[in-house]
Order: structure tokens, then C-alpha cells, then sequence
């Protein structure tokens, strides 16, 4: 695992920079945590005959696990998880997450791609605007994803 | 059932404020795999400067979504739930949450239009510190409501 501690300095990022190329893997059990912890415990994101019966392809992940768990690598980037000033996103299109078919369901069964660029830098404010792309299956999942973060 | 348009510009406030606890963060950590030491260790939290353990960006949909649903699931309103698909989420933060915050919640009905058989409904919730009134976090959000077919 990277250090989530180290702080990127202000003075070390450029525009059209990659700061973030990583993926997550997502399992049917991270739907369940997530449910857990956030509250939103609607059906379509654990129950497959549910999810089916309301025209969904399969079970599919909350568009908030999807947008925390990429503003969670920006912070761990940062080394400070109160530097977000801002952060936008599109949901573009489900992140389909079927019960894995053997084994244990923490088994992921769904991946993102996740890259960060960095698209504009204040020197004055120090608020760094990064530009994210985030996929799943070659499929854009966000969109328009911007995200302002303070750097020392 | 249709949305109802009377509603643009309601709004809907928390009736108790939302009380920020350290397992919560912790717990909403875990679950979006944010890994950095501030978010569960107050002694690391208070290197950085901050009261205590800090909040994950996104914890913040925890007490805006409770103060939405005032809203979305009030029969008044007229929203199928079942029919509803997120469209767009954006936050604005004055400061950080973080452990020991009491959080008065407020959502504001600024956007409320039909197009094509679906409704677009955006709602603004004002999170704010519920001992001083200073602002905290804006959550905007966006659902679709899916026409029936």
C-alpha cells in the first residue's frame, strides 16, 4: 500500500500531470459495508431478484461507493483528508457487481479504473483542480469529475 | 403519480442535529477504503491540525441523504422511489467534518423540471454547525425519476 501520510508539495505539480493510475476492486460484500456504514440500504444494491425485478441488469454498487471510493485515493494522494474543497461528479452509468459465483463474496466481481490529472494549478489559493477519469469495463461510470484539493 | 411542481424552492430541515462520531468515520473510512491515519487515529488527525479524526469527503451524504428523504419519501412530494437513479453529486466545503461536529441539516427544492417522461429533481442541503450557524459543507444532488413506460 502507497504512504497515505506524504504530503505532495504545491510547487511539485504541473497541468497535464497523472497523479492517480490505480484500480479498485469491488465485491458484492463492499456493497453490503458500504450500506452499512452510509445507510442506504436500498435493495438494488444487494438484492439480485429485487435489482432484477425493477429492470436492472444484476445488483448494482451506489453511485456514492463509487464517488468515495475514488475521492478516497485523492485524499490518500493529498496525505491530508480534509484538503477537498470541491468535488463534482456525473454518474454516467451502473457499476454492475453480480454475487461472486464461488468462494467467498468478498470476492471482487467488478473493477474500477481511476486516473487523476492534474488540470489547473492556483498558485495564489493553492487549490489544485484534478480532472478524473473513472471507468469500469472501458465504460465511463463518472463524468465531468473535478476536484479541488488544497496543497501545501 | 407525477412529481409535484409546488415544491420547487420547499425545504426541509433536520428536526435533531446529526451528532459526527468517531466509529462512524471510521466505519464509512472502511467502507470506501480511504486508508490515511486521520481518519481513525485522533492523535494523527491532531498533526495535521484538525480537533479530531477527520471525515471521508463523501461522509457528508450520511446526514444530507437523511434530510433529502424528508423530502423524497414525504408522499407530498410525489416521487416513486423505486423509479429514482442518481444523476449528479457535488460538494462544497467551507471547512472538514470531523469528530464531535453537531450538524444542523437543511434541504432546499431548487430545481424541479420534467423532460422526455423523467423528472429531474435538485436538491441543496446546507449543512451547517448546529451551535454557531456557520457553514460547513453544500451537498448538491441531483435524481432522475424514470417515467413509467
Amino acid at each position: 500500500m502507497s504512504d497515505t501520510t506524504a504530503r505532495p508539495a504545491l510547487a511539485s505539480v504541473d497541468v497535464g500531470q497523472t497523479v492517480i493510475d490505480t484500480t479498485i476492486p469491488v465485491s458484492r460484500a463492499d456493497l453490503i459495508a458500504y450500506a452499512a456504514a452510509s445507510g442506504d440500504q436500498n435493495h438494488i444494491h444487494w438484492n439480485e431478484r429485487y435489482a432484477k425485478e425493477v429492470g436492472l441488469p444484476n445488483v448494482i454498487a451506489h453511485g456514492m461507493l463509487t464517488m468515495g471510493s475514488v475521492l478516497a485515493r485523492v485524499t490518500d494522494w493529498t496525505g491530508d483528508p480534509g484538503s477537498v474543497v470541491d468535488a463534482r461528479t456525473r454518474f454516467t452509468s451502473m457499476v454492475v457487481v453480480p454475487d461472486a459465483e464461488t468462494g467467498v463474496p468478498s470476492t471482487p466481481t467488478a473493477e474500477l479504473a481511476l486516473t487523476a490529472t492534474v488540470g489547473a494549478v492556483d498558485t495564489d489559493t493553492g487549490i489544485v483542480r484534478l480532472d478524473l477519469a473513472v471507468t469500469s469495463d472501458d465504460e465511463a461510470v463518472l463524468g465531468r469529475t473535478q476536484v479541488k484539493v488544497r496543497l501545501a | 403519480m407525477s412529481v409535484n411542481a409546488d415544491l420547487q424552492g420547499a425545504q426541509y430541515s433536520l428536526e435533531t442535529p446529526f451528532d459526527v462520531g468517531r466509529e462512524a468515520i471510521a466505519e464509512f473510512a472502511r467502507s470506501v477504503g480511504a486508508a490515511h491515519p486521520a481518519h481513525f487515529d485522533t492523535d494523527a488527525a491532531k498533526e495535521l491540525g484538525y480537533a479530531d479524526v477527520v471525515a471521508p469527503t463523501t461522509f457528508a451524504v450520511i446526514p444530507s441523504q437523511r434530510c433529502e428523504a424528508l423530502y423524497i419519501a414525504n408522499p407530498d412530494a410525489g416521487i416513486d422511489y423505486s423509479r429514482v437513479v442518481h444523476g449528479q453529486e457535488q460538494f462544497t466545503y467551507t471547512r472538514p467534518i470531523v469528530a464531535g461536529d453537531r450538524l444542523a441539516a437543511t434541504t432546499h427544492v431548487d430545481g424541479l423540471r420534467e423532460a422526455g417522461g423523467n423528472a429531474m429533481i435538485t436538491t441543496r442541503t446546507e449543512l451547517t454547525d448546529a451551535a454557531s450557524g456557520d457553514a460547513v459543507v453544500t451537498v448538491t444532488s441531483t435524481i432522475v425519476v424514470r417515467g413509467e413506460k
